[in-house]
């Protein structure tokens, strides 16, 4: 409840009505703002119990040795160094890095790809559309558990019979230590490339179409028309959204988890998986809340930057 | 019907221009080699998008010892997949799956109504900090508060009650959601004051205002915020995880890695499993498709 300034307005900047008794008015104003309170108190309650105690709760820990029973003990910076000097926390860092540029820049090539395929009014396509869109709504729990089972590392597993038609070797995929961060990856890009797809198709929609013509006429290749016609039509919604995206991918938990839980010899682990096996696994809770600052404070300095980035070339 | 995806009104005018410039690539509209191409390229983009569900399908309801088994189409088809599925507890965990659903998202759409009432409609001292604090809770999704929430969720502050083992503790903390809240404010700041000041001249309260007069004006963000968020609660994996006291608390989504450790059966129980999680999403989706999609163009970002 206490999110709310400790002081309470006391009265309202604008009444929206005028002309009627002051006293009433008066009575009126301080009624809304009742009404402006109690409707602020269940996001209020809501927000103090399961975002901000645990927040401020996570850097207090961040500071102490937690022991159950022994009590915590003050260890100041101890915790951030050993989670900044840990080999496997730094590797952790460098797959979490690989993963999030590599799922995002790969989800937008495809996405363009895809919207570029199926622009278009055609019932076809849009039923086309509709339907590669199911990944995108799939929980990634389960999009998770599929891929598993396409990946099957044997030869006769369901996506190395078709590399086999290829005429491609069986890979090991999730099994092998040199694949298997790059099929998660490859499963990043499956559910969110029709995501980035219907953006990008929306952009479409809004590029001159007398522009084509005349790049038709002045005889410009496809190469030029989408270099210089539609991409600088599609590039401001699609910067900041993208920005968006790789930043969350910071803290990717879910797939990696179902997909490989950080192994095989920790090949995948990542970041949050590092954190989560340190903390529920190996009740290391210091170390671990000192890994979760961090992710937040890195968190919040690139998202603050992309929305001042955005806001200063908006206002140009 | 195109519309939900790409609106017609922004064509070009003269559609005897020719349709080779209706589309970024100049797809021509007569067969030949270019529709051909399109053609096949379309196919092999609906097998790498489409064939893995139909596959998950097909092996729910297939006999299999192992994924090498799996096919497009069930060789035999049986129900043994799902009897085992129902033995591993199959049902609790979807029971448990739609009491958070449902319970989360009404919770959060209820919530983030009415914040976002008082934060579009009116003017108050301390807005700035409201919106800012809002603006927080967006920043700190389960995956970084993880480890302080189970313990919060284990011992609430002041009340001293432990959520963990109950539905409640995936529900209370789903309920708040920054985003909703402000793509909720940000439509209801587009209906227009002198609607509102009207009712108010009838002498209409906050509650009757919010229920009767906004609320009905704002269906399409409803819509939105109702899709996007039956997705988030959906796709919650941390928290119901950090939440259960044992695993036949487990959401749906959580439990398919209990099923998926079915070796008696195989992994046709797993897929029976993932089948009836995608059920309600894919549900959800056909219904809402319009607000998804509006949701995602308006500038609206996931998660």
């Amino acid at each position: 409840m206490t999110t709310a300034p400790t002081k309470p307005a006391r009265s309202l900047t604008r009444a929206p009505d005028t002309g009627q008794a002051p006293a009433r008015r008066k009575l009126r104003n301080s009624k809304q703002l009742l009404a402006i309170w109690l409707f602020l108190v269940p996001a209020a309650v809501l927000g103090l119990y399961f975002k901000f105690i645990p927040m401020v709760e996570g850097i207090r820990l961040s500071f102490f040795k937690v022991q159950p029973f022994l009590g915590d003990v003050f260890v100041g910076l101890d915790n951030y160094v050993s989670v900044l000097t840990d080999s496997r926390f730094m590797e952790a860092l460098g797959h979490t890095v690989v993963l999030g540029v590599t799922q995002t820049l790969g989800a937008l090539v495809v996405g363009f790809a895809l919207a570029l395929l199926l622009e278009g009014q055609a019932r076809s396509l849009w039923i086309l559309r509709t339907t590669i869109f199911l990944p995108v709504v799939t929980a990634l729990a389960v999009v998770g558990e599929i891929w598993r089972i396409l990946y099957f590392p044997t030869a006769d597993g369901p996506l190395n019979s078709i590399l086999g038609w290829l005429g491609l070797g069986p890979m090991q995929f999730l099994n092998g230590t040199d694949t298997a961060l790059w099929s998660i990856a490859v499963v990043g890009i499956w559910s969110g490339a029709p995501y980035n797809m219907v953006i990008i198709l929306a952009g479409l929609t809004g590029v001159d179409r007398s522009l084509y013509e005349s790049a038709g006429v002045d005889g410009a290749s496809i190469w030029q028309r989408l270099r210089y016609i539609t991409l600088p039509a599609l590039r401001p919604s699609l910067v900041i959204v993208l920005t968006l995206a790789a930043i969350r991918s910071l803290r990717s938990f879910t797939e990696v988890y179902v997909l490989t839980g950080g192994g095989p010899a920790g090949s995948t682990e990542v970041w949050m998986t590092r954190m989560y096996s340190l903390g529920f696994q190996r009740n290391d809770i210091g170390v671990a809340s000192a890994a979760a600052v961090l992710l937040l404070v890195v968190t919040l300095l690139l998202t603050v930057g992309t929305q001042l980035l955005g806001k200063r070339k908006a206002a140009r | 019907m195109t519309q939900t995806i790409s609106r017609p009104k922004a064509r070009a005018a003269k559609p005897s221009a020719g349709a080779r410039f209706d589309t970024a690539l100049g797809w021509s509209p007569r067969l030949g080699p270019n529709m051909v191409l399109r053609i096949l390229l379309c196919v092999l983009v609906f097998c790498i998008f489409a064939l893995p569900f139909v596959a998950i399908i097909s092996g729910a309801f297939d006999r299999n010892s192992s994924p090498t088994d799996i096919s497009l189409l069930p060789k035999s088809f049986t129900l043994r997949n799902f009897e085992a599925a129902t033995q591993q507890g199959l049902w609790g965990y979807l029971l448990n799956s739609l009491v958070v659903a449902g319970g989360g998202l009404l919770l959060q759409m209820t919530v983030s109504v009415f914040a976002a009432y008082s934060l579009s409609r009116k003017k108050f001292r301390g807005q700035a900090l409201v919106l800012l604090l809002v603006l927080l809770t967006m920043m700190l999704p389960e995956e970084i508060i993880g480890i302080p929430l189970s313990l919060v969720l284990g011992d609430l502050p002041l009340l001293g009650i432990s959520l963990r083992g109950s539905v409640l503790a995936v529900i209370l903390p789903v309920g708040i959601w920054g985003f909703s809240i402000f793509i909720m404010s940000e439509f209801m700041k587009e209906i227009p004051g002198e609607i509102e000041e009207a009712a108010r001249l009838d002498g209409v309260g906050e509650f009757r205002m919010l229920f009767t007069i906004i609320l009905p004006l704002c269906k399409p963000a409803l819509g939105v915020i109702g899709i996007f968020g039956f997705m988030m609660v959906w796709d919650q994996y941390l928290l119901p995880l950090i939440a259960a006291n044992d695993p036949s608390n487990y959401t749906l989504t959580v439990a398919l890695s209990v099923l998926r450790n079915d070796t008696t059966v195989g992994p046709g129980v797993l897929l029976a499993g993932a089948l009836m999680a995608m059920i309600p999403s894919l549900l959800v989706y056909l219904f809402l498709q319009r607000s998804m999609i509006r949701g995602i163009t308006s500038g609206a970002t996931k998660g």
